[in-house]
């Protein structure tokens, strides 16, 4: 009987197309919404993401995010290194600077300082270069995306830009830097090219401050519980300590609360959360309604309403499962086109899942509410014309 | 004599509960038996159809009693009246309440399914019985590229796949022309030869007056007259208004 029921849905054309298309649509605009955000969020801390080596960050008690830089004094570093269970400390210098290229054109970048002499806290994926050529004077390595975008060379008009070449000069806050490499790293949260140099270098380039150590980056010793380190040095030092993943969830922390984005796109989702059920329920509502007789006419020939009531929610559960699959399959499809596009997209499996459950919920409700019906029909319009 | 089917003894509905006046049924007593046509005849109102609803269990007499196959149906719960409708009784309707959307096939094969044939046995069993009603070559068309007459023949083959002992019609010709009519009503008549059924007509066609063993005629919620066909047909024959 369930093939039957099935059958009743499909050949119903309009209805099962408007209903698979809606929930298709749904599925879409959350899973593309939802899939949005997230790749946002895991911008927001993409400079954590690109410095593995480090098992803690120390900091200011007042920064609430990764921009949001306040200072250390320099000397804090020796302090930190100091501290029992630290392997390494190293300084880091995160800030923004406004690079003029060779045509007289501004472009802010983000910069990073990173150890003069262990080069922790570079880029872990160089294209072109090396890491150690930031030994040579004035050097600076430079992310792909921002050297084939913002920092490309306007060639005249009309004709397209030229990337950021190794080799080639920019000009940091009035100062020479060479590109020495090209290094592949997670773009950021505002897409500004970002430059990476040595510490004393990257002080050089950025504008003067009294305090001017952005982050201590640290290893715990080998057997030394992270975790615990943090809190030692906390206690013993009263800055801020973070983990890597403690770092990145301060920083998500931030934008969800302080920012309008996860309302901006939490509305998007609700909103196709609330159309595909609102089109869908009204649709399968109507199925359900002018195929009540029908569900009579088995009612009489035998099958009991809990029969009956699978069988409606069989016919839902096919088109949620359907509408989920066209739909999320369409968002994980404009993903991968737009993988190496600005448009963040991080498409998690549990985001694939909870669109499923969206789409599931939606259509067992509707069924449900639809199944209240079928527990009342009265047989008599059997015998009505 | 035939085995009684059918026993309706001073049935009465009211649907206002309030007050008597206005009763649909007015003691109604009808006997029903074995491999018998009965026809419900009268004028728009006269509770024909409220009739047919009470012995199929559908709806509840106000009082008197009334037992199919010797088993009362308003004692019993929903699931036991689905059960005991869905083994035996068959329903054919004006409009044949056929599932537009469904093949012929699959509309004879839907009480076999739900009688726990297998999809193949009840195919096979359904394309058996609309053969043998000549709709060989209509057995995968919907419906709607259906004539009434082949429309009316797959209800039936729906209606009496699973052999029924009790087959109720509501004006199962009205639809249709004298020929094709004439036609339906003979073969229900063979059916009910074949499977010694009951077969309860509710009628206003006086065309297939003819193939009923008795004819009960219902106004005001009572019945009028009960006669052999015969009997009409020297004064009203087959046909005439």
């Amino acid at each position: 009987m369930y093939a039957i029921a099935l059958k009743m849905l499909i050949e119903d054309r309009a209805k099962f197309f408007g209903m698979v298309i809606s929930l298709s649509f749904s599925a879409l605009i959350i899973t593309q919404q939802a899939a949005i955000f997230i790749g946002l969020m895991r911008r927001t801390y993409a400079t954590i993401t690109d410095t593995p080596q480090a098992d803690i960050w120390v900091m200011d008690r007042n920064i609430q995010f990764i921009d949001d830089v306040s200072p250390l004094r320099s000397t804090e570093l020796y302090r930190i290194r100091s501290i029992e269970g630290v392997a390494w400390a190293m300084p880091f210098y995160k800030g923004l600077i406004r690079a003029r290229l060779t045509n007289g054109q501004f472009q802010t970048c983000n910069l990073i300082g990173i150890d003069d002499a262990t080069l922790i806290g570079g880029p872990h994926t160089m294209l072109q270069g090396k890491i150690e050529d930031l030994r040579a004077p004035d050097a600076i390595i430079v992310n792909k995306v921002g050297a084939a975008d913002k920092l490309a060379q306007n060639q005249g008009y009309g004709k397209s830009k030229r990337p950021l070449m190794v080799g080639e000069q920019l000009e940091l806050n009035d100062s020479r830097a060479t590109v020495v490499g090209i290094c592949d790293v997670t773009r950021t949260f505002q897409s500004q090219p970002v430059i990476y140099t040595t510490y004393n270098r990257a002080l050089k380039y950025a504008p003067y401050e009294r305090k001017r150590l952005s982050f201590i980056l640290v290893k715990a010793e080998k057997g030394v519980s992270p975790v615990e380190l943090c809190k030692k040095i906390t206690k013993l030092t009263n800055f801020a300590t973070y983990t890597k993943k403690g770092f990145e969830q301060l920083t998500i922390n931030y934008y969800l609360t302080r920012t309008g984005i996860p309302i901006n796109f939490g509305l998007a989702i609700l909103l196709g959360l609330l159309v595909g059920a609102a089109v869908t329920g009204q649709i399968f509502f109507n199925f359900v309604t002018e195929n009540l007789k029908y569900l009579g006419l088995f009612s009489l020939m035998g099958a009991q309403r809990e029969l009956l009531a699978k069988m409606t929610i069989i016919q839902a559960l096919w088109i949620a499962f359907l509408g989920w699959g066209i739909g999320s399959g369409a968002g994980a499809l404009l993903g991968f086109l737009t993988r190496n596009t600005e448009l963040s997209f991080h498409l998690p499996w549990q985001l694939f899942l909870a669109t499923g459950f969206a789409m599931f919920a939606i259509c067992i409700t509707v069924s449900l509410v639809c199944i209240r019906r079928i527990y009342n029909i009265e047989l008599g319009i059997l015998f009505k014309t | 004599m035939n085995q009684i089917t059918i026993e309706c003894k001073k049935i009465t509905k009211r649907f206002d509960l309030e007050t008597d006046e206005n009763a649909t049924l007015r003691g109604i007593d009808l006997i029903a038996h074995e491999n018998e046509t009965v026809m419900l005849m009268g004028p728009s109102g006269a509770g024909k159809t409220t009739l047919l609803l009470i012995i199929a269990g559908m709806l509840e007499q106000t009082s008197g009693e009334c037992l199919i196959l010797g088993k009362a149906m308003n004692s019993m719960d929903q699931r036991e009246k689905t059960t005991f409708r869905g083994n035996a009784m068959g329903f054919i309707f004006q409009n044949f309440n056929l599932i537009p959307t469904l093949t012929a096939l699959e509309n004879v094969a839907i009480p076999l399914l739900l009688h726990g044939y297998s999809e193949k046995d009840a195919y096979a069993k359904a394309a058996e019985f609309l053969h043998s009603l000549g709709l060989d070559t209509q057995q995968e068309r919907t419906p709607q590229n259906l004539s009434g007459g082949e429309q009316q023949r797959v209800a039936i083959a729906r209606a009496c796949i699973n052999k029924p002992k009790i087959i109720l019609c509501d004006e199962p010709t009205s639809f249709l022309d004298s020929e094709r009519g004439n036609k339906i009503m003979t073969i229900l008549d063979d059916i009910k030869k074949k499977t010694n059924c009951t077969l309860l007509v509710v009628t206003h066609d006086p065309r297939i007056l003819h193939f009923a063993n008795r004819i009960l005629e219902i106004e005001d919620g009572m019945i009028k007259a009960s006669r052999e066909p015969e009997a009409l047909t020297l004064t009203n024959p087959p046909g005439s208004v």
